[in-house]
């Protein structure tokens, strides 16, 4: 098991009266090498879900086991350290640096532990080879097609090799033969042994056939869990 | 080295992070660069001034001794210097003369010396090149001086001070003994005042004190004093310029701690973006850290260079209007190029550590934005 | 009262060091008033933000303190001019009863202030923010003593006349002059020279030690603050002496001018550094029982006892080249 979620709840401006409870208390475990897809309509509290087992927001009350070790509490320098090596992240709206390169964007979120420039550079043309966009490797962001940026965004979630990878509705803006790309990546990860989890309410995520298991939520609430 | 390669690696990003900001950091970094340009040219200006003054004190005479007569400076008779030239420790004492006349032709004050030997007959004298400037005379040319009773005497401009002194020189005559007395009147046993040369340079208040006792209207004055004074007074003006400039420091700063707080939504997207992928708070302080160096540090440099420029190859052009004040003959400031570390040092407490301060909250306050509230744009 | 450009901007460092660190003290207070390292509540997560900002400010003061410092001096060497009687700084310093006291407050802070970012860099590298008490409380203490400072300096600019008559450093540190300069300078020269290399060397075998064995920090540091301040009494004592090159000036202040090739800075930086760096090694034994820092501290020690060693070093080779090389002879 590699996350372990207990009654997680998360409130956002807790006390005042725009008060929203995104979580209700959503207990949960993640298991090692196998691909989830959290599905539900928006406004479920999937993005926050994601958020929370990514390491990158806090819940308000319920506890966090990252590999049988509690991390709830952790001070951020030690959360961030650990979210970095251990988790990659695809985001819905790809986040990428307007203005740099497409390698540059893939080495940024290394950057901060210091390894030699020209070892990362090598490891960033890798991984851009690896999704065949190599040839983009110095163009900037902007001229990138969807596509390409979606596979720049997977090869920068890459970099610090985690061992999981968490995707935020990948397939929003990818027309169908596209998200089947996306999809058989995902495989191919899996297939190395990375932990995959995917937010997404696209038919084409959770009715692949990749999917190990499928986590519904609503309103903050998780409905049913089963196998894809 | 993992440390120096990270530092590296934020370094570059940073400063490709600047170059997508480039008119914002475009217009902070004119103006930090006129800030400091502005107070290095005042800075450099009075120190070198100052040290030139030391520089030509050095080679006044160690004690003048002038009479006073009802408060004010009057002529002192010759027959002083035997009486003090037996004080002990006086090496030796001769009689100075020196004196102003003003120009109803021109409007200007010249300073007439008798220098101790004027290699002219009389009826020529030496002019300053700033008199040359302002007069439009030249060698050989008659430049007519009214004596005390009225008549005007023709002199003949034998040759022109170079105008490498123009600091001290520029409205000076230097004219024979003969010329002098006889152009103000002063009889052969009268001097402006008298100079001493003094075996050990330990004993000046003891003699200056001894003098005061011998002859009571006289004052006399050491080297020192007036070097002190002059220091002194360069001092003061130069820190009244500084205070004075501090508004426009002020301003300054409160210009770049609002660029630095007014985030524009993209670069609050980014830090949120870094975040995201990892970075921590501190990482981003770092970012934050080497964007305020690199802003500084060019500013600064650029600053002083074009300060220094101008101070010392235009002649600080820019001040003229304020040096220029009542003179009529305006020496040419030409300084000698001067620059110590400790002009350096005041130049960098009074511009750099400001901007610094008042970028550290702002920073912070970028460096701690959460990813979450970002990330769900 | 001088107001010259380089007294304006050493008024203007200190009061924006003093106004960092009052706003530094005033954050502090409160996260030691609501400080809670269990919950995760919003008000725990925006106090361990703050804390970043603390520490970006004390980081700060602390590199313009030491600045500050070398400021200081060289502005009131370069003032010498406008008193009779003062030839560099010594002379200036003592033309009324606040210039020395200044001084050794601008060292205590400075000396303080790294004290405060040893803990504060140990503290960070703990994952339960062990030190925050003590952190805080430390900075709680240093913001009075950085007051001071800034009062005193007023005091004495504001109190400076251009007519005073004062003492050069000839006069100040000669022997036969009663008071601390005086004392200092008339200590006897063989057995300073003893106690000065056997300081050192007895701090080299401690830190050795301490670094062998992870035993030994609290006589590691005290000897290393021993030697110090016997390092300090010997720059006075003799080893001024070689740089001048003349028995008699024991001046502290001329070693740092152009004529002498500036390399007082080089002694005081690394004498400064090995003194903190040593007495940060002795501060940092007692913490090392708190939460999690039984893991953190004694790595740290050793980083700072080997930079303690090597500042010293560099500090007694400048010393004895200088000795070997000067052409006089004791």
């Amino acid at each position: 098991m590699l996350i372990e979620l207990k009654e997680i709840k998360k409130t956002y401006n807790q006390g005042r009266p725009n008060e929203h409870i995104a979580l209700g208390g959503i207990s949960l475990s993640i298991d090692e090498g196998l691909l989830t897809v959290l599905k539900g309509p928006s406004g479920s509290g999937k993005t926050t879900l994601l958020s929370i087992l990514g390491c990158m927001a806090r819940p308000t009350s319920g506890r966090i086991m990252l590999r049988e070790r509690e991390i709830t509490s952790l001070p951020e320098r030690f959360l961030t350290d650990i979210r970095r090596s251990t988790f990659g992240f695809i985001f819905q709206q790809f986040n990428l640096i307007k203005g740099i390169s497409a390698l540059e964007n893939v080495m940024v979120p290394a950057y901060p532990r210091g390894e030699k420039r020209h070892i990362l550079k090598e490891k960033a043309g890798h991984l851009l080879e690896l999704f065949n966009i190599s040839h983009k490797a110095s163009a900037r962001i902007e001229w990138l097609s969807g596509g390409e940026a979606q596979r720049v965004t997977i090869a920068r979630a890459l970099i610090n090799d985690p061992k999981a990878l968490i995707a935020d509705e990948p397939t929003a803006h990818l027309d169908t033969r596209l998200s089947l790309e996306f999809m058989e990546i995902m495989g191919r990860l899996k297939g190395e042994g990375k932990t995959l989890l995917i937010a997404s309410h696209d038919p084409i995520v959770y009715n692949s056939a990749v999917v190990d298991r499928i986590v519904e939520m609503r309103d903050g609430m998780l409905v049913a869990t089963g196998s894809g | 080295m993992s440390w120096v390669e990270k530092q590296r690696n934020i370094i570059d990003f940073t400063i490709s992070s600047l170059f997508r900001r480039k008119g914002k950091i475009a217009a902070l970094t004119a103006v930090y660069t006129l800030i400091v340009f502005i107070l290095a040219s005042v800075i450099f200006f009075t120190s070198a001034i100052r040290r030139e003054a030391s520089l030509i004190l050095r080679d006044a005479p160690e004690i003048v001794v002038q009479r006073l007569v009802a408060g004010r400076h009057d002529l002192i008779p010759l027959s002083y210097a035997e009486r003090i030239r037996e004080i002990r420790g006086v090496q030796a004492v001769s009689g100075r003369l020196w004196g102003y006349y003003y120009d109803p032709v021109y409007g200007a004050n010249y300073t007439l010396v008798v220098p101790v030997d004027f290699p002219h007959p009389p009826g020529n004298i030496v002019i300053g090149d700033g008199l040359k400037r302002s007069s439009g005379a030249t060698r050989d040319d008659i430049f007519p001086l009214r004596s005390h009773d009225g008549a005007m005497i023709p002199f003949i401009i034998k040759e022109t001070i170079s105008a490498a002194s123009d600091l001290i020189t520029a409205d000076t005559i230097l004219i024979s003994e003969e010329d002098f007395r006889s152009l103000f009147g002063i009889a052969g046993g009268y001097a402006t005042d008298l100079t001493l040369k003094v075996r050990n340079p330990k004993e000046l208040s003891t003699i200056a004190r001894k003098i005061g006792m011998i002859y009571p209207d006289t004052r006399p004055i050491s080297r020192d004093e007036i070097l002190r004074t002059y220091e002194s007074v360069f001092d003061w003006r130069g820190g009244m310029m500084i205070v004075v400039l501090s508004g426009s420091v002020l301003a300054f700063v409160i210009f770049a701690w609002d660029k630095a707080t007014g985030l524009s939504a993209e670069e609050k997207k980014e830090i949120g973006i870094l975040k995201g992928l990892g970075w921590e708070t501190s990482d981003v302080l770092l970012m934050k850290f080497w964007e305020g160096t690199a802003v500084s540090l060019s500013s600064f440099l650029m600053g002083i260079l074009l300060a220094y420029c101008h101070v010392f190859f235009t002649a600080s052009t820019l001040f003229e209007p304020a040096l220029k004040g009542w003179s009529v003959i305006y020496p040419d400031f030409r300084l000698t190029p001067f620059i110590d570390p400790l002009q350096v040092a005041n130049l960098f407490f009074l511009t750099v550590i400001p901007y610094t301060v008042a970028t550290i909250a702002p920073s912070w306050r970028a460096a701690t934005i959460d990813p979450d509230a970002v990330m769900r744009g | 009262m001088v107001l010259n450009p380089a007294v304006i901007a050493l008024l203007t460092g200190s009061l924006l060091i003093a106004f960092m660190l009052l706003y530094a003290v005033w954050h502090g207070v409160r996260i030691l008033a609501r400080w809670d390292i269990g919950s995760g509540s919003e008000l725990q997560l925006s106090l361990e933000r703050r804390t970043y900002l603390i520490s970006t400010i004390v980081s700060y003061t602390m590199a313009f303190q030491l600045l500050s410092l070398f400021h200081f001096i060289y502005t009131a060497d370069s003032i010498h001019g406008l008193f009779s009687g003062a030839m560099c700084a010594a002379g200036v310093l003592n033309l009324n009863a606040f210039g020395y006291p200044l001084l050794i407050m601008k060292i205590v802070n400075f000396l303080l202030a790294g004290i405060w970012l040893i803990i504060n860099h140990a503290d960070t590298r703990g994952y339960d923010y062990p030190l925050i008490k003590v952190k805080y409380a430390l900075l709680l203490s240093i913001a009075p003593l950085v007051l001071l400072e800034t009062f005193l300096e007023f005091e004495y600019f504001l109190g400076l006349h251009a007519d005073v008559i004062t003492s050069c450093c000839g006069s100040l540190f000669s022997i036969d002059k009663p008071g601390l300069a005086g004392d200092l300078a008339s200590l006897p020269i063989g057995p300073m020279e003893a106690a000065f290399f056997a300081g050192m060397a007895a701090t080299f075998v401690a830190g050795l030690y301490f670094c062998r064995k992870g035993k030994g920090g609290y006589i590691f540091s005290a000897l290393s603050f021993f030697t110090f301040l016997i390092a300090a009494a010997s720059l006075i004592s003799f080893i001024c002496l070689y740089f001048y090159e003349l028995p008699t000036h024991h001046c502290p202040f001329c070693i740092l001018q152009k004529e002498y090739g500036y390399i007082g800075y080089a002694l005081y930086i690394t004498l400064l550094g090995g003194g903190v760096t040593g007495l940060g090694t002795g501060v940092l034994m007692p913490l090392r029982t708190l939460g999690s820092m039984d893991l953190v501290i004694p790595a740290l020690q050793r980083k700072l006892a080997v930079i303690s060693m090597i500042f010293y070093l560099l500090f007694t080779l400048i010393t004895c080249c200088r000795m070997l090389f000067s052409s006089l002879r004791l």
